[in-house]
């Protein structure tokens, strides 16, 4: 087996808000064209984990090395980090008063100042390739939530990152509207993308993941390939959780 | 009280001497609330800043000119800094511009801090500087929602323009006292500017829904 690149790796990770102890030491590494899904209960720590990752929230001790770059807050430029690793919202966090074509192009004509005509071909392109293409001119509000999520996936993709973080990008959708993303997901997987996802949806996780990530109370409990660690979990927690959400 | 019908031939003949008032109410207006709009803009980043010094230069600004009276303003750029020899026009406009500003600097606060944080942090992911997102993603947005209480500061403005008569300015306020001096006819000269300030007014909230009903075409 070829050995892959190393993307992103944590180390020894603390994150506190006020007292609250939300990372407890965490080492974690995700590898080119893995897809890494993060499971766990609700306050375990897994988003504030992924938003460390592009540094939306910065850690208190502990190393996050991006593409074998020790990125220091103080030092490094998070603008030019964060171009590399892209990122998606449960609340999409959409631009409510540009078009769906001006969210995509907005970050790629700004930040990496491309011409205008270029940026709406690679943003058209992209529209396309989330079944999108007929809704460029229009305005986030007459979107449904999927198309919202997948107009998000398009625009941090416009970035050309080389990881992307998705943080539930299906806990706010209708439970009709939440295949549609996972497809988009699925197929940005196979093209070799890096992913890290926060998520609810084992099937997901169990499909499309490399690995599997199960926290708890701010730790690492268990990190395994999907079909070992749903079929025999080898802590106590992460049976007990599985059983209570499977 | 006069009767409707004097009331009415006042009012149709004495349009000539009260447009001149009018245009220059006109003018102190947008002169200042125009530069009132910046200084609350940058006060208002000011109040959000993440420097202490600069939160501290907003709230001084503030609470000092909601604490004092406009006409004391006014007169200090008029009658007060008379080495600077500052125009009655100028007098006034700074004045009412120093005096708007800060309530649209809290305008401006209320309105960017309404703005849903997800937005910063969308653009910020995206390799947006804060400063970026500031311009493109949080103040477009924070400027909408800022529209209905800006409109509503603009009429304020409009009518405390008046207070540029004490320094003799001859706007529409002054041009109905001078009148009804002149005439001893002061309560038809009053009903008169009254309206003259009511229909600008309505027109101006006219104009204001009309531009929010365009902007909000995506919301």
């Amino acid at each position: 087996m070829v050995e892959k690149a190393e993307m992103i790796r944590v180390e020894k990770l603390n994150k506190s808000f006020g007292d609250l102890h939300v990372l407890k030491d965490i080492d974690l590494e995700v590898n080119e064209s893995d897809v890494v899904v993060l499971i766990g209960a609700s306050g375990s720590g897994k988003s504030t984990l992924l938003r460390c990752m592009n540094f939306l929230e910065i850690k208190n001790s502990g190393n996050v090395i991006i593409e074998g770059e020790t990125i220091d807050p103080q030092k490094n430029d998070l603008n030019k980090v964060r171009q590399r690793v892209g990122m998606v919202f449960q609340h999409f966090n959409l631009f409510p008063h540009k078009s769906v074509l001006e969210n995509v192009i907005e970050a790629p004509l700004m930040v990496k100042k491309i011409k205008r005509s270029e940026a709406e071909k690679e943003g058209k392109e992209l529209l396309a390739k989330v079944g999108l293409g007929d809704k460029a001119n229009v305005y986030p509000n007459k979107l449904s939530g999927g198309q919202k999520q997948r107009v998000a996936i398009a625009r941090a993709l416009a970035m050309k990152p080389d990881i992307m973080l998705f943080d539930e990008p299906t806990s706010a959708l209708d439970p009709e509207l939440v295949g549609e993303v996972l497809s988009t997901m699925k197929e940005l997987a196979k093209e070799g993308m890096t992913m890290v996802v926060v998520t609810h949806e084992m099937g997901f996780a169990r499909e499309v993941g490399d690995w599997v990530v199960y926290m708890h109370d701010g730790k690492v409990v268990e990190k395994g390939h999907p079909s070992e660690l749903f079929s025999e979990p080898k802590e106590q927690r992460t049976q007990d959780f599985l059983s209570s959400i499977l | 009280m006069p009767t409707f019908a004097h009331f009415f031939e006042t009012l149709l003949e004495s349009y000539p001497v009260f447009f001149e008032g009018l245009w220059l109410t006109i003018r102190v207006t947008f002169v200042s609330v125009l530069i009132a709009v910046f200084i609350g803009l940058f006060f208002a980043l000011f109040k959000i800043s993440q420097s202490k010094i600069l939160n501290w230069i907003a709230n001084v600004y503030i609470a000092v000119i909601r604490g004092t009276p406009l006409i004391v303003q006014i007169f200090i750029f008029y009658f007060g800094l008379t080495e600077f020899n500052i125009p009655k026009f100028w007098a006034a406009s700074i004045g009412l511009a120093l005096h708007n500003g800060a309530y649209i600097a809290e305008i401006f606060r209320g309105s960017i801090q309404s703005i849903d944080k997800g937005q910063m942090e969308a653009g910020r992911s995206l390799g947006m500087s804060h400063t970026l997102a500031m311009r493109r993603i949080i103040l477009p947005q924070a400027f909408r929602r800022a529209l209905p209480p800006l409109g509503n500061q603009f009429i304020i403005g409009l009518k405390d323009s008046s207070l540029a008569a004490f320094i003799a300015l001859p706007e529409l306020f002054s041009v109905a006292t001078t009148q009804g001096a002149r005439t001893f006819d002061e309560m038809t000269y009053l009903l008169i500017v009254a309206v003259y300030y009511l229909v600008l007014v309505l027109i101006f909230t006219l104009l204001v829904n009309l531009l929010e009903k365009r902007l909000s075409a995506s919301d």
